[in-house]
Formats: C-alpha cells, structure tokens, sequence
C-alpha cells in the first residue's frame, strides 16, 4: 500500500506502531489497534486478530502476499493491505 | 424409543469452514443426499436423512460460517436457516456445533453465539486424533461442565463416535439437558470471579458468587473496598445481558478462558510434517514448480483425457440416432424432431461430463489433500490486483478446455463476490471447441498468406483474446455491476492428508448429477426451441419442390454440388434461422459479413461445437467437412459478394475468429450460469455483454482493415 506525506505525520505521533506491511517471516508481533467501521476488519477480529492477539508470520507467499500467521492456536492467511488499519507491535 | 410424533426432526450442522462439517454430514447420511438451492442466492441447500433407532430424522448441511453475523447474502441465508428465519425454512430442532479440536479457540467464538440461540445443543469435536497428534489433548469432560451441552468426539471418516452422536441427538430432542453456555452464561462468570479471587488469595464458594452475580448484594457489599474485585465483578455483572454479536473481543477472551481450561499443552500449533512439505510446496522456485506441473496434469486431463470419453458419448448417441431414423420414416418431421432435436440435444447435455467429473475428481483429491488451499496461497497475487482472489485460478484455468466444469469449480471459493465474478469472465477464456474455428480460418487466410510462424502466433494470439478482455471486465464489474459486501480474503492451510475417497466420490458424483439434471434439463429444452427454428416452415412439399428445382440446373453445377448438399443448404437458407440470417445482414455488414457468415453465426448460438459444419451446409459442402477440410478453405477464400468483391479478406477472417473468441455461443454455459447462481439474470447479463462484445470488436477490426488499406 502506497501511502502519503499525511501517514508519515501520523507515525510520528505513535513511533512504536508498525502495520502488516512491515512484516516478515518469522517475526512475531501483537496487535495494539483495530480500525474502527470497516468491515474487513470486523470480519478479521471475528477470525480471532482482535487487540492485544499475539502472532506469529509462519509463511509468505512467493509473490510477497498473502501471508500466513499463527494465532489463537491456528493459522490463517491474509494480506496485507486488507489488514491495512491495524496497529501492530513487533515484539522482539 | 418412545417417540411418536409423526414430523421428522430437523437436525442442522453448523460450525466453521474447515471444521469437518461436511466429512460428518456424508458419515451421518450417506447416500440419502439432496441438493438444492435456497430462494434467492447461491448458496446450496444440501439435506439427508438418516434413521436411529427405528426413527427417522432430518439432517441439513448449513454453509461454513465464520459468525452469526453475516457480511454477504450467502452468509445471511446461512444464519437465517440456523435462526429459522428464512423463507419457508423450519427451525431446526437441534443444532449439532462441529467443533475443531486443532483450533478450538475460533470455533468457540462461533460457539458462543450460536449458544445465544436457544435451541438444544451437541458439541461434535473433530480431529481429536490430530489435536492429540499435535501434544494439545482436549480434555472433553471438562469442555463438556464449560459448554454445557454434550460433547461427543467424532472422527467421521473412520465412524467413530457417529452411533454416540446420534444417540445423544435423539436423547436432546427427547428431553434437553442444559442449556447451552457461551458468553453470557452465569457459570463461566462464575468461574472467571472464584479464579480471579482465589488469585488473590480469597476462598469464595461458588454458590455465593453465582449469588452474588445474580443481584444479591453481600458479595458486592463485601469487597466494595477492593476495586481490583468489585470492577471485574460489575462488568461481569452487565455482560450477562447478552453481549453485542460483533463483540469479538469479549467472545475470545471467554473462548481463550476455556481453551486454557480444557487444553493441555503448548498454545502454538507444531504441524512438523506439514511445515516441512510447506517448505517445498509453498517455496519461492520450487513451489512454482510443482504447481505449474499439478495444473499441468489437471489440465491435461480435462483437456485431452476427456476427448476419447466426449468422442465415445457422441459416437454413441449418432449410432442412437442412426438407430431411431428409419423407424420414424413415416413421418420426416417426427423423424427430424427425435434425431435432430432430442437425441443431439441430450447427447449434447452427456457430452460435457467427462470434463465435469474428471475435473471435480481433482478438485476433490486437491481439496482432501490440502493442495487447493496451497493453490490459491501462490496465485492469490497474480490474479488479486485485478479483483479477483487465489481460488479463481482453477476455474479460469479449466474454462480453456470448458467454461461449464469452469463454472461449476467457481463453487470452491467461498466469497459470493469474488465467486460471481469468475463465473461471469469464465466463458470469456478460449475453451477447446473453439479450436476449429481458429484452425479452419488460420488455415484458410493467415497461413497460406504470411507462413507457418504467423500462423502460430495468430493461433495463441486468439487463446490470449479473452483473458486480456477479462481483466477490464472484472474491473468494470466490481466497480460497478457487483453489489454486497467485500470480504477479506481470508485462507486457511490444512495439514496435509490423504485424500477421503468417500468424500472425493460423493463430490463428483453429486457434481454430475447437478448438472444433468437441472442444467441438463434446460439444454435440452433450448435444442428443441432451436432445432425447430432451423427446421420449419417445412411441409412435405418443399423437398420435392427442391429436387425438382435440382433437376433444372445445369449439369456443370450438378457436378460440383451434390443434390444432398443442395437441398441443405437450400434448406437451412428458407428455414426461419436462415430468414433471421438475410434479415440481420444489414447489421453485421460493417464486420464484413454476409448473410452465409451471419446465418452460421445464428446456428452456432446454441453450441459453437457446429460452426464448422454449419459452414459446409451454407457452403454447399454438406455438414461433414471438418476444420482441416480444403474444400471448404478455398470455398472460404474464393466466396465472394454479389459485386465480387471477396467476402473474406484476412482482417475479416481475424475479425470472424475474434468474433468466436468473446461470443457466449454455447447455451450449455447460460444453462451452468442458471444452474449456479440460481438467477436467469446473469446468463442473460454474460449473453448481452460477450455478444456485444464480439459484435463491436469483429466491426472494429473489419473497420480498421479496410482503414489501413483492404486486402493487405
């Protein structure tokens, strides 16, 4: 996801945040915030990424998305940009 | 048994995608299945019976559900069947939860609402083995004090557990135990506070606390100095009205709670034998690899294993036909009808199986392995930024042998949207019976012109026609034709397995009946409409009156035509189709095409498989001529206007090939649309714009040629 001066403004007020495009494979990191009114990310907090869910990239398609985490006991894939939004810490 | 009652109970499963829903249903019900559609949407309606006991009891298959919340159409008739509010839908009596024991916390979430429901309850657990396998033991008796409801564990395809779970379905209907617990439920609040206070060093009993959560205010009273109790013990206090269905938060941490509970062992899944297949099926080289070769064998096999199988069924239904013709010699047009009409009609429904359930042989082995999941994981990318998803990529790739098995493995992706959109650009990709058209034209104008290299890359030019114009179109329809809400594209990767062959059966046999009944039904009824316009008006006259006609003509031309070829010709020209053709020739004039090229268009409408013979009949070739036929190239090359001009120059040929390339000329296609989206709004909407379509690209091209410079 490209994204513009405004975003950059914004990290600047949350220095730790990261989001999903930041991740590669094999780190781990938890959620911190959930965008408000969207439906994909309501459908991705019923699938068990709600705030404070640890999680762990176990697998990045060979084209650089979808990817898989491990959560709650499983594994789900996604991409990126539709978990675009969501807050992340990348925990060491 | 003691029961009485005449009405059958109706048993629904419900759980999540992936939970081994549908393995459980096949065990229960066996071959007793009936497949149906639900008024309105896509989503079938599978339904058995089985019997326990000496009674009998209904079983429906609800759709994979993520929550009771639903996001799109498909989803909300799933969630109004759980609800009984569909149309002319009964409530079930029972639910049966099928729980995944290897992923327990998401299937308590749907569990949690679905105990919102009020409905008698079972737990079904599947893959115990693989969660034991995996070091995480559920422990069922504990799960069974925390849900409420009997737990029964099942590993269906083995049948174990199934008699256990049948006899506590019909004990619930008999008389209910408890009351299903999730959320809202007074016990988990319960256990939550003596947790939380025996952490802190307080011996509570549970009686008092479930007391005190019930309005008596001692307890409150008592720790009404301890915040650190009395804030957790109010909240607890305001969920037990029941919580906001999209509260996913608050549901995980109640299914995290009792996962903690009733799981021992570490909370990450260790798949070791999976992680190591992964490693090479899902790598960045050789991943591709295997996939290239896994479509490379699906395709082949649709593509060249079904030939000798179509050819065998066509043989037979011409031997059919050959059979029937003179015991119906009394009367031609009896004789027409049965042969021409209903013999080819079903014979043209029976020919398409062979792909169909080779196709859904493999998808089925691919889906029972965990393949198709992996599939769609490595070209979700490719085929995302055009707004499609991953599991689009076998459907398109089966259109280029046949848009119907095409259409039908669209069913493979779960999201309505996405699923529609594929089905819609599916008859869009070069299928095989397109093949001669391109060879009989390449062969005719391109080759003998520009040489073999040309000729090649005319022909895989035309393969590429389609799914050029498939991207644009997919664009334009999810801006703006498609409605309903767009889902994440959500994947799971199963562990790797064995195939269920009895699941892989049942696919391709559920698959197949499908399509000879319902869309074979409406084949068959659109050749009847279709034989009968290219027959009549006919009276018993017109054929002498033809051979007289014959007879008068100079013997030069009798040399060169056969009377038979003759009087078929003649006899397609005077029929209605062949009037239609004269009369839209105006229209198709700027493609630069003729009555005869128009009339062969009219009577490939409702399969392009007899264009080529079609030409030969105008021709006055007779219908036998194949592709490869030189008569009938150098009749196309010397054809001409009644001016003189040449009817075909190589812009017109290229515009005529394209012309077959986007048109929907097949109503065994509209038919499979009908079939699966359950609505004669979208084959209408794929006739409309791929006929469109092929109409302003063949006058665009013609226009073009004629621009540049005529004949090149």
């Amino acid at each position: 996801m490209r994204r513009g001066f405004w975003y950059h403004s914004s990290v600047a007020v949350a220095p730790m945040s990261n989001d999903f495009s930041d991740l590669r494979k094999g780190m781990r990191a938890r959620v911190i915030a959930v965008p408000e009114h969207n439906e994909f990310a309501e459908r991705l907090q019923e699938l068990g990424l709600t705030r404070g869910t640890e999680f762990e990239v176990t697998q990045i398609a060979p084209l650089g998305d979808p990817i898989e985490i491990a959560l709650r006991g499983y594994r789900l894939c996604l991409r990126r940009s539709e978990a675009a939004g969501f807050q992340i810490e990348v925990l060491p | 048994m003691t029961a009485t009652s005449t009405t059958v109970p109706l048993v629904a499963l419900v759980g999540n995608p992936n939970a081994g829903k549908t393995t459980l249903f096949n065990a229960l019900t066996g071959s007793s299945q009936r497949v149906g559609n639900y008024p309105g949407v896509t989503v079938e309606k599978i339904s058995g019976t089985y019997t326990f006991e000496g009674s009998k009891f209904e079983c429906v298959d609800i759709p994979g559900l993520y929550s009771m919340r639903p996001r799109s159409a498909d989803e909300a008739v799933a969630t109004e069947v759980v609800e009984g509010r569909g149309e002319s839908e009964t409530r079930p009596d029972l639910l049966v939860a099928v729980l995944d024991a290897a992923n327990l916390e998401r299937h308590l979430f749907f569990f949690s609402q679905l105990a919102e429901q009020d409905l008698p309850m079972i737990a079904a657990i599947t893959m115990t083995d693989l969660a034991a396998k995996e070091g995480r033991p559920v422990d069922l008796a504990a799960l069974e004090r925390y849900l409420g409801v009997p737990v029964i564990a099942v590993v269906a395809h083995k049948g174990v557990g199934l008699d256990r779970l049948r006899a506590a379905i019909a004990g619930e209907l008999r008389e209910p135990s408890t009351r299903a617990r999730g959320l809202d439920s007074l016990e988990s609040q319960v256990d939550a506070m003596s947790e939380r206070l025996a952490r802190g060093g307080f011996d509570v009993d549970r009686d008092e606390i479930r007391r005190g959560l019930e309005g008596d205010p001692d307890l409150a009273n008592r720790f009404e100095e301890m915040p650190e109790f009395l804030v957790p013990f109010e909240e607890a206090r305001a969920s037990l009205t029941k919580p906001a269905l999209h509260d996913a938060e608050a549901r995980y941490a109640w299914a995290a709670r009792v996962r903690t509970h009733v799981v021992k062992g570490r909370p990450t899944p260790k798949q070791s034998r999976t992680d190591k297949i992964d490693r090479v099926l899902t790598h960045r080289v050789f991943g591709l690899v295997v996939f290239a070769s896994v479509m490379f064998v699906v395709f082949q096999s649709i593509y060249t294993l079904a030939g000798p199988l179509m050819n065998g069924i066509e043989w037979l239904f011409g031997k059919l036909g050959d059979f029937v013709e003179p015991q119906l010699a009394f009367s031609p047009v009896l004789q027409s009808l049965v042969v021409d009409g209903l013999i080819t009609g079903v014979g043209s429904v029976l020919v398409f199986l062979p792909q169909i359930l080779i196709l859904f042989f493999f998808i089925a082995v691919l889906e029972g392995s965990g393949y198709l999941a992996r599939a769609a994981f490595l070209m979700d990318k490719l085929l995302g930024w055009c707004g499609l998803n991953g599991r689009a990529f076998i459907p398109l790739l089966s259109s280029f042998a046949c848009a119907i098995p095409g259409i039908m493995a669209a069913r493979v992706m779960p999201d309505p949207r996405s699923r529609l959109a594929t089905i819609l650009v599916a008859p869009l990709m070069s299928c095989s019976a397109r093949l001669p058209v391109y060879i009989l034209l390449i062969g005719a104008f391109i080759q003998p012109q520009f040489g073999a290299t040309w000729a090649g890359i005319a022909l895989f030019g035309m393969h590429l026609v389609g799914l050029v114009v498939a991207i644009p179109v997919v664009a334009i329809l999810n801006r703006g034709v498609l409605k309903g809400a767009k889902l994440p594209f959500v994947l799971e990767l199963p562990v790797y397995q064995w195939p269920k062959w009895r699941d892989v059966w049942m696919t391709v046999f559920s698959r197949g009946k499908v399509f000879v009944k319902t869309a074979g039904t409406i084949i068959v009824v659109l050749s009847l409409m279709i034989w009968a316009l290219a027959y009549f008006p006919r009276t018993s006259e017109t054929e002498t009156q033809l051979k007289a006609q014959y007879a008068a003509l100079s013997p030069d031309f009798q040399a060169q035509v056969s009377e038979e070829h003759y009087l078929s010709e003649k006899l397609t020209e005077q029929s209605y189709l062949g009037r239609i053709g004269r009369a839209i020739e105006p229209a198709f004039a700027p493609a630069g095409f003729d009555w005869r090229i128009a009339t062969t268009i009219l009577m490939a409408f409702p399969a392009r498989e007899v264009v080529v013979s079609s030409l030969g009949i105008i021709f006055n070739l007779g219908g036998d001529v194949d592709e490869e036929s030189t008569d009938l190239r150098q009749a196309l090359r010397k054809a001409t206007w009644p001016d003189g001009r040449p009817l075909m120059t190589p812009w017109t040929a290229v515009g005529f090939m394209v012309f077959f390339a986007l048109c929907c000329q097949c109503m065994a296609t509209l038919a499979a649309i009908k079939r699966e989206t359950n609505s004669w709004k979208w084959p209408l909407f794929v006739f409309v714009y791929m006929t469109t379509l092929a109409y302003l690209a063949a006058v665009g091209i013609e226009q073009l040629g004629r621009w540049v410079g005529g004949s090149v």
